[in-house]
Formats: structure tokens, C-alpha cells, sequence
């Protein structure tokens, strides 16, 4: 006859006992550990490598790191697909005790609504989505500042006057970019032509490469992209033309082709919002920062970038930054001639939010 | 739409053919021996990324050429244990090949996706590349684009006028009767996994030191998927495998030169056309079925048991 408490039905108070002791062991060890250091938790959609989206917010979670030192214990998950997979990753995160949870992917939005009703006293900070609750805030960046500097680059750069745009997905954020970026070349340099390849993906070095291949055989002499590898660079370094880059500085894939990069900083927001967190005074933002903010960028300029568009280009920044240059301000006019933003008016954050529509100068049409 | 824009996308689907035809003539060769190896994908990219590691550390790139091919051959030699020797499932394993290529190719990787190489450069051949239209056509492309197309009358000369080749195909389509002529079934299906193993390999450190010559993690992003696809589309025929790796290239290239001329097409419609096209081929391969029984070796995808005595 067996007499293990646990395996036979004999002794169920003290197997209740048992189980009940353990729970309790744990939670009271959960809450010494919380008391004694905030647990941040960071969501990556990909691997964070050495450029790119993942890149510049785990460059910015490593500063996080570095202000904070031992008063915070920071778990990052990286590779982790939007959807379910999502969702089950950041309740993990929730339920071992992170009060504080970045998830990076426009994907993520809904996951993370999910679970931040499922955990009320846990806070959930969103990059690029446009949902908040009581305990889910969101943040992005106006990317779109940086592109019209580095239109003015690319627009000075041009001997040929014609521009190629690497594109992943006919979404506003990517048109707010190509708009934007034939804007500030058309500022410095008005008979600037841009054509845009779409590749329908966000990754694909392959593609990318035929892209950027496609658009210097048609004739572009500068080309940018807003895709996620370094593959446009490459291309245009071997064929001898311009690139200006994206997310990160990838000067060391092109070094002779890389004019500049328009780049991503969320290291101060990341510091200021665990500041709140540990300040008790976190609350759901919903931030769309520029480069007033520091949280969009110009890498430094090549060496074959002339010393009076460089200042050019500071000036505008310096612009940008105080507020009386915006990179839709009126008059702006799309394809077919229809004034979208009057003369004298910026066009509102709304209304970028949902932009559909190439401005003039550019060859082709938006897929719809 | 000019000359010169012509003779551009012809040279660029040239190129664009090329990873998909070393990948699906090896498969070529792995279905022709009656084993059916869905782990293009993973060993593709094991090849690339250590061929690029090998060419980072060594500076020499051919040497990653073969490192490419070498781990390929590795891969290979794994699918090629577990289904031939233990008899395990061909499809799981071959599955299993890819997924497993995917995250080891990950982790190889960490330390590489910073690296820039130069990749390997176009041959540029005295008075032959200067001809006006046909040197840039014909002599303007790197070493391994020439490889991929002295591969295929190679491919076909062994496969239907060599004794090796008639072995092979035997053996494909029926490995018992093959065995009991004598022939070494397992050994040779060996050869031909690690054949398909070694191109599959070729293929992946293609995109990684001459196509793109960088390291990203998923950079293959489904090519090997499209070669296994393509050696159904070809009705397992090497001819159709070298025009369909073109026509799956020149798609993708045609469709981004309409982009940048403006024509008023959806671009999400334009990257469907790869797939369209061959869709629409198989319809049309299909309609005459004897053809696709009589090609597909009798035995793919099963497992030879010896009879134990």
C-alpha cells in the first residue's frame, strides 16, 4: 500500500495545506523582489541586429539601462510575431511582474489592449498604434521631419534631378515619407522628379536590392528607402550613386554612397517614462515626437555633402525645432493639381494621419 | 519603354534566376532519386550565412562559396541519416530541416549582422563586356551566374545520357527493383541528398555574397520554397526549371520597372504576378495529367525498406 500524501486520497487537507503554503511562499517572494527594483519589459518584433527599427529602440532600452542602473531589471524578448504570440508573451510579461511593458510593432496594438484590461495595475506603453486605455499609452515619432532634411540633401546631391524611393507598404506613416522627402528636395531644388517602388514587404533584402537596382537603371542617381535592410545602400554603393538611409546610421554598408540617415531615438523617452513609473506619476500618453524632442534625427553628413547645403539643412532643422517650419505647410499640392494644404495653413496632425495622396512632382500612381 | 531599359531587365532577371536555379536543380536531383527533401529553405540558409561568415573571416570569398556548399552538404547529411538510414518521414523531416536551418542560421548569425562585404564582382572580360548590347547581356555578370548555367547541360547530360543518370532515375521510380538489380539504393539516394544539399547551399551564400552581400537573419525570405515549388512546375525537367527560376526573376524585375514608370497598375497586384504565373502554367501543364504522372519519379517521398533475409 502507498502512503505518499500526494498521490493518494488520503490526506487532502494537508495536500491543500501543502499547495497553499507554496502559493503564499511565492507571492510574498514576488512582492520582495517588485519592492526592491521595477521590472521593465520590451517587446521586439525582430532581431535587433546592428541597424534598423529594433536597433534604434534597443539602442534606446541600453541607455534606459545605463541611467537607471540596479534600480530597474529590464527583460527584453526579442523575434516575437504580432498576434497571438504577442499576446501571450506580454501577459507573461504582466504576470511575472512587470509594471511597466514597451511593445514596438504597430501589430502588437491589439494583444496589448487585450491584456492591459486583464491587468489593470500594470502599465503599457505602445509604439505607433493609436489606441489608449487607463493603462495603455502609445508613442511614435514624426519620422517625416527627418525625411524633409534629408530631401534637401538628396535634392542638392542630384545631378540628374531625378530621385528613387524604396517603399514597403502604402501605409500613411510611409507616405507621410515619401511626401515629405520630395518637399524638402523640392525646397532647394524645384525641377526634382521621384520615382517610388513598392515592395510589399517590410524585409526582404532580395527585393529590396531589385528595388533600389530598378530605380538607378531608370535613371535615379539618389535613392532612399523605407524598408528594413541595409540592401539599398549596397546597391547604390556598387553602382556608384547616393543613398540616404533609414532607421540607422549604415554608413559602414555604403561609405561613398551614404549622404546621411534619417534616424530614431527613443532612449529619452524611455528614461523620462520609467522616471514617471518610479515617480508613481506615469500616465497614458498618446506622443508623436520630432526632432524638437530628439526623438527623429539626421546621422552625420559625407564628406562630399557641400558645406552651404549642410548649413542649409541646420537652418531647417533649427526651424523645424522652434516651430515656424513645417514639412506640410500650405501650399501643398498633390499629383493632379489639387491643392491639399491652402497657402498659409500646416496640415493638421489628423489629417497626416490619414494621408493618401503623392505630392506633385512625383512619377506613377498610389496603389490603392 | 526603350532599348537599353529592355536589355537592364534582362540582365537583372538573369540574376534573379540564379539562387533559385542552383536550389531547384539540386532538388531536381534529390527527386529524381525518389526522396523528396523540403529543407531547401533551412539549408539555403545555413549556406548563406556561413559562406559569408567564412568569407568575413577569411576575406576570401570563394572560400565562403564553398563553406556555402559545405554546410548545405551538412544539413543535408542530416535529412539523409534520419530518413534514410532510420526510415523516418520524409516530409516531417524535411520540415523540420527547414526550421531548424532557420534558427541555427539566427544564431550563427549574431555577430554578423554588422559586417560589410565587398561580395563577389562582376567579370568584366576584355573587348567581350565592352560589345555594344551583347556584352552586357551575354559577359557582364559574376563568375556564379555562369556556374548556375554550365550547370544545367551538365545536369541534363548526366541525368539522360550517362549511366549514373539512368541509375538514378531507376531508382526513383522504382528502388525496389533497382535494389534487386543490385544497385545500391540507399547509397546513391545519399549522393543525391547531399548533391541537392550542396546546390541548396550555393544557392543560399549566392544572395549572401554576390546578390546582397550582407548577413540579415530570414534574408532567403521563402526562395527556397519557390525552388521547390518550381520543380513541380517543371514537371521535374531541368529545362523548365532554368525557365521557370527566369520567369519567377523576371516577374519580380518586370513588375518593379512598370512601378517606376509610372504605369497605373496596383503594385500589390503587380507582386501577386510571380505567383500568378505559376499558377497559371501548372493549369496548363496539368491539363494533359499523363504528362505529371509519367515525370514525377513513382517512388518520391517514400521510404525504402531492404528486405531483411
Amino acid at each position: 500500500m502507498m502512503t505518499n500524501p500526494f498521490t493518494t486520497q488520503r490526506h487532502p487537507r494537508l495536500k491543500t495545506l501543502l499547495g497553499l503554503l507554496l502559493v503564499a511562499s511565492s507571492l510574498l517572494l514576488g512582492a520582495a523582489q517588485a519592492e526592491d527594483k521595477l521590472k521593465v519589459g520590451f517587446i521586439y518584433v525582430s532581431p535587433i541586429g546592428d541597424a534598423g527599427w529594433t536597433y534604434q529602440h534597443d539602442t534606446g532600452r541600453k541607455a534606459l539601462e545605463e541611467k537607471f542602473g540596479d534600480k530597474i531589471e529590464v527583460k527584453v524578448l526579442d523575434s516575437i510575431p504580432e498576434g497571438a504570440e504577442a499576446e501571450r508573451v506580454t501577459r507573461e510579461l504582466a504576470s511575472s511582474g512587470h509594471k511597466l511593458i514597451f511593445g514596438t510593432s504597430f501589430g502588437y496594438m491589439n494583444p496589448m489592449l487585450k491584456v492591459a484590461k486583464a491587468f489593470p495595475d500594470t502599465h503599457f506603453e505602445h509604439a505607433t498604434g493609436y489606441k489608449t486605455t487607463d493603462n495603455l499609452g502609445n508613442y511614435n515619432a514624426r519620422f517625416y521631419e527627418g525625411r524633409y532634411l534629408a530631401g534637401m540633401v538628396a535634392g542638392s546631391m542630384t545631378k540628374d534631378n531625378k530621385l528613387g524611393y524604396v517603399a514597403a507598404f502604402p501605409i500613411p506613416e510611409v507616405l507621410q515619407g515619401i511626401n515629405a522627402y520630395m518637399l524638402g528636395a523640392q525646397s532647394v531644388n524645384p525641377k526634382i522628379e521621384m520615382n517610388v517602388v513598392w515592395v510589399n514587404s517590410w524585409f526582404d533584402p532580395g527585393r529590396e536590392r531589385e528595388a533600389a537596382d530598378t530605380l538607378i537603371d531608370q535613371g535615379a542617381d539618389v535613392i532612399t528607402h523605407h524598408t528594413d535592410s541595409t540592401a539599398a545602400v549596397i546597391a547604390a554603393q556598387e553602382k556608384k550613386k547616393y543613398a540616404i538611409a533609414y532607421h540607422s546610421d549604415m554608413s559602414k554598408y555604403g561609405k561613398d554612397a551614404h549622404l546621411t540617415a534619417v534616424t530614431h531615438h527613443w532612449g529619452d523617452y524611455y528614461i523620462k517614462q520609467v522616471q514617471s513609473q518610479l515617480d508613481g506619476t506615469w500616465k497614458p500618453g498618446s506622443i508623436w515626437g520630432g526632432i524638437k524632442d530628439g526623438m527623429v534625427d539626421l546621422a552625420p553628413m559625407n564628406d562630399v555633402v557641400p558645406a552651404d547645403v549642410k548649413a542649409k539643412v541646420e537652418e531647417a532643422k533649427g526651424k523645424i525645432k522652434d516651430g515656424s517650419l513645417h514639412p506640410f505647410a500650405g501650399p501643398v499640392v498633390d499629383q493632379d493639381g489639387k491643392e491639399i494644404v491652402a497657402a498659409g495653413s500646416n496640415m493638421s496632425d489628423e489629417d497626416m494621419s490619414k494621408m493618401a495622396f503623392y505630392v506633385k512632382g512625383i512619377t506613377g500612381k498610389l496603389p490603392k | 519603354m526603350n532599348a537599353d531599359t529592355v536589355i537592364l531587365i534582362l540582365v537583372a532577371t538573369i540574376t534573379a534566376g540564379v539562387p533559385l536555379i542552383f536550389s531547384a536543380l539540386g532538388e531536381l536531383v534529390v527527386e529524381k532519386s525518389g526522396v523528396l527533401n523540403l529543407g531547401v529553405e533551412g539549408m539555403m540558409i545555413v549556406g548563406a550565412i556561413s559562406g559569408f561568415m567564412v568569407a568575413a573571416e577569411s576575406g576570401q570569398l570563394w572560400l565562403g562559396v564553398l563553406a556555402g556548399a559545405g554546410a548545405g552538404m551538412l544539413m543535408a547529411l542530416i535529412f539523409a541519416f534520419i530518413t534514410l538510414t532510420l526510415m523516418a518521414n520524409q516530409v516531417a523531416t524535411g520540415l523540420a530541416l527547414t526550421i531548424f536551418g532557420i534558427g541555427l542560421s539566427a544564431y550563427m548569425g549574431q555577430a554578423y549582422s554588422s559586417v560589410a562585404l565587398e561580395g563577389i564582382k562582376s567579370l568584366h572580360i576584355p573587348l567581350l563586356s565592352d560589345l555594344p548590347v551583347l556584352g552586357q547581356l551575354l559577359f557582364s555578370y559574376d563568375p556564379l551566374v555562369y556556374l548556375a548555367l554550365l550547370l544545367f547541360p551538365l545536369l541534363v547530360w548526366f541525368l539522360y545520357h550517362s549511366r549514373g543518370g539512368l541509375v538514378l532515375r531507376a531508382i526513383g521510380e522504382s528502388p525496389t527493383s533497382a535494389h534487386a538489380l543490385g544497385y545500391p539504393v540507399i547509397r546513391i539516394r545519399y549522393l543525391a541528398v547531399l548533391f541537392g544539399g550542396a546546390m541548396a547551399g550555393i544557392g543560399g551564400a549566392y544572395l549572401s555574397l554576390a546578390y546582397t552581400p550582407l548577413w540579415s537573419e530570414g534574408m532567403t525570405a521563402g526562395r527556397g520554397w519557390i525552388a521547390l515549388a518550381l520543380v513541380v512546375f517543371a514537371t521535374w525537367r531541368p529545362g523548365r526549371v532554368l525557365l521557370g527560376a527566369f520567369l519567377f526573376g523576371g516577374v519580380t524585375i518586370a513588375q518593379f520597372h512598370v512601378q517606376g514608370l509610372g504605369v497605373d497598375i496596383p503594385s500589390q497586384f503587380l507582386s501577386m504576378l510571380p505567383y500568378l504565373a505559376t499558377i497559371a502554367v501548372l493549369v496548363l501543364i496539368s491539363r494533359n495529367a499523363k504528362t505529371i504522372r509519367l515525370n514525377a519519379p513513382a517512388s518520391l517521398g517514400q521510404a525504402f525498406h531492404r528486405e531483411v533475409h
